[in-house]
């Protein structure tokens, strides 16, 4: 949630393991193996290239297997990895001709949030991403993402500009969340979020949105609903950040770990739950490792988007989209269809446990085997 | 002042129980610190006699305050919770919910139905600050949005008395998007020309605050109400710096131009009354 407090645990997390995460120990100590061999191999022996090209393979076949079981929290990590892709990256990776759009005609231009005219395949499309910025500097000019009222403002005032005349809109989500300030407060944080919310829900275009890193709560749904969310493979979107959650329910940020694992973030988690529609693949070991290979695929999901939406006329998108929206989250009818829901399930658990225990045991009889 | 001080926090718990002695009948208020009778506080809308501090009340009792006597019909009295993420911090979400709903008699945090407010038909959603602070889960959203769809229905005004700490943490992303679900219903209401009237009480913030509570035709809060997005603890962290006097009040959010009007709660039905007539059709 604090802007500044994550910027330090990112650096917190990496430090000492030069540019490797907590749990990509067995790498660092690969790496570290590489490069000596390398210091070694100066010499030029073969065996030693040998050894070498053992050890990369080594390296890539840990990776596969530390980035194919992450738990919740190591996507924290990832999706907040300080090399990872911003919507700047992208920008210059998969969009062209872009042509930055400023200011929200009423306080200022807030550089957390970026929007501007750009190309993408076939398509003329008015981009909007939240920026974290590059170096030091870049970050503190835009408080690493954390966009204020002026920023959701701005971007609701370029969409508008795109539904006059028809161009849809891609919306590039990364942010902590938005910028929790007294003047964020002023200038009507609330206000500022809720009405992209309600004018998002309407808007005469396509808009097409994708959690490219964090998905921050209210900061991050800001400039989310469209009529279509995708996540990065490694990306996380929650309605709080892990830490907060810990701090308020277990009264201890140390819960960070169970928050992340309780609160469902993670790409697959929402897809299941049916919050998101698509899961954009990253490349082995992250987006960071292979900015190409993640600017591809955003690039696939964004075009096959637009194309198919093209398709639509706008009072078809438009109910399309609303009805979507409407049928987010599930409820029980009444306090007894929970009741039931549960019997049916024990029941169901019940017989089902018996069913195999009762194939074990016709199986254990076809066996011969003496328990 | 100078008794006070003298006094350590053990003496003056003692001295408190001491005060409180006649249960119920008595009670200290909690922001003057007047000793007030029950009943007339209660009579007072349970705004306390001496300061005019509007203490935060259950939806029945706010219901009860608000409608024309014997008007409201309740509908979707019964969604319930599915326990979606199957959440459990220190304690299971089902639990916490089981132990909320004996504790306060309903099911979830908000209520909504059809009432007459001086003579005038309203849909009327009313939040439960009681219920685990009116956090936002899928029930409070699918409520709201049951509320603005019958008032599109029916042609009536839409009033949502808001009050809540935010999302529900415990149903997670769900939460989250109920944010949109409640706008996106809002604004086919607006398209149709509905009337929408928020009285924002005490609290109204993050998720609440930053969808429908923000996006009244008109808004109204109730005096000295907390109202803003962010957490205070988390802003003061952040700017590492104390916060002003009065910041995230209604007074606040009024001086900065986020609400029309600050209106007693006395006032209310009379006021509600007024705006419809202007703007009802």
């Amino acid at each position: 949630m604090s802007s500044s407090a994550t910027a330090l645990t990112n650096s917190n997390h990496t430090s000492g393991l030069s540019g490797f995460l907590e749990f990509e120990k067995p790498l660092a100590r690969i790496q570290h193996d590489i490069e000596q061999l390398q210091h070694e191999q100066d010499g030029g022996s073969k065996k030693l290239a040998v050894n070498i090209r053992q050890q990369h393979a080594r390296f890539k076949s840990t990776m596969k297997r530390l980035y194919s079981s992450l738990t919740p929290w190591e996507t924290v990590l990832v999706a907040r990895h300080p090399n990872r892709p911003l919507s700047t990256d992208y920008l210059k990776l998969i969009f062209r001709d872009f042509t930055e759009l400023h200011g929200d005609r009423t306080f200022g231009d807030d550089k957390a949030l970026i929007t501007g005219f750009a190309r993408i395949g076939k398509h003329k499309v008015m981009f909007i991403g939240h920026n974290k910025g590059k170096d030091v500097k870049e970050r503190v000019a835009c408080n690493f993402g954390c966009a204020h009222p002026e920023g959701y403002r701005k971007a609701l005032r370029k969409m508008k500009l795109a539904e006059k005349y028809g161009l849809p809109v891609v919306c590039l989500i990364d942010t902590q969340g938005a910028y929790p300030g007294i003047g964020a407060e002023e200038r009507g944080i609330s206000h500022a979020i809720a009405v992209n919310l309600m004018e998002m829900s309407r808007l005469r275009t396509p808009v097409v949105c994708a959690v490219i890193g964090e998905g921050g709560s209210g900061g991050a749904l800001g400039i989310g609903v469209g009529d279509r969310a995708a996540m990065f493979q490694h990306a996380f979107y929650s309605v709080i950040s892990p830490e907060g959650c810990a701090a308020i329910l277990w009264k201890t940020a140390d819960h960070r770990k169970q928050a992340a694992e309780a609160l469902r973030i993670t790409a697959p988690e929402l897809k299941k739950l049916g919050l998101i529609d698509t899961i954009i693949p990253e490349p082995m070991g992250g987006a960071h490792r292979n900015p190409e290979a993640a600017g591809e695929a955003l690039e696939k999901y964004i075009t096959t988007s637009l194309d198919e939406f093209k398709l639509l006329a706008t009072d078809a998108l438009v109910a399309k989209r609303q009805q979507r929206i409407r049928d987010l989250g599930s409820f029980y009818d009444s306090p007894s269809e929970l009741a039931a829901r549960e019997k049916a399930k024990q029941l169901s658990a019940r017989r089902s446990a018996s069913r195999s225990t009762r194939l074990a045991k016709r199986y254990v009889a076809s066996t011969n085997i003496t328990a | 002042m100078a008794i006070d001080e003298a006094l350590g926090p053990k003496d003056k718990a003692a001295l408190q129980d001491r005060v409180e002695i006649p249960a119920g009948l008595w009670t200290r208020c909690e922001s003057c610190g007047h000793i007030v009778y029950e009943k007339e506080v209660a009579e007072a809308l349970n705004v306390c006699p001496e300061c005019g501090h509007h203490r935060r009340v259950d939806a029945r009792t706010r219901v009860a305050q608000l409608v024309d006597a014997d008007t409201f019909e309740e509908f979707a009295a019964d969604l319930t919770s599915t326990d979606p993420l199957k959440f459990t911090d220190r304690l299971p979400y089902k639990e916490r919910l089981e132990r909320e709903q004996k504790k306060t008699g309903e099911v979830d945090a908000v209520i909504i139905g059809k009432a007459f407010i001086r003579g005038r038909g309203v849909i009327l959603a009313v939040m439960n600050p009681k219920f685990i602070m009116a956090s936002m889960g899928a029930v409070v959203g699918e409520k709201i949005t049951r509320a603005v769809e019958r008032a599109l229905e029916e042609g009536l005004p839409l009033i949502v008395v808001t009050a809540s700490g935010g999302a529900r943490m415990q149903e997670g992303m769900i939460s989250l998007v109920q944010m949109a679900k409640t706008s996106a219903a809002l604004a086919r209401f607006d398209d149709a020309g509905g009337l929408y009237v928020v009285v924002a009480s005490d609290p109204t913030t993050a998720g609440v605050a930053a969808s429908f509570a923000s996006l009244g035709d008109v808004i109204i809060a109730e005096p000295k109400a907390m109202i803003g997005f962010a957490g205070p603890r988390v802003i003061a962290n952040t700017i590492n710096a104390e916060l002003p006097e009065g910041f995230q009040t209604a007074e606040f959010m009024l001086e900065h131009g986020f609400i029309d009007r600050i209106v007693d709660r006395g006032q209310l039905r009379s006021e509600l009354a007024r705006v419809i007539d202007y703007c009802g059709k």
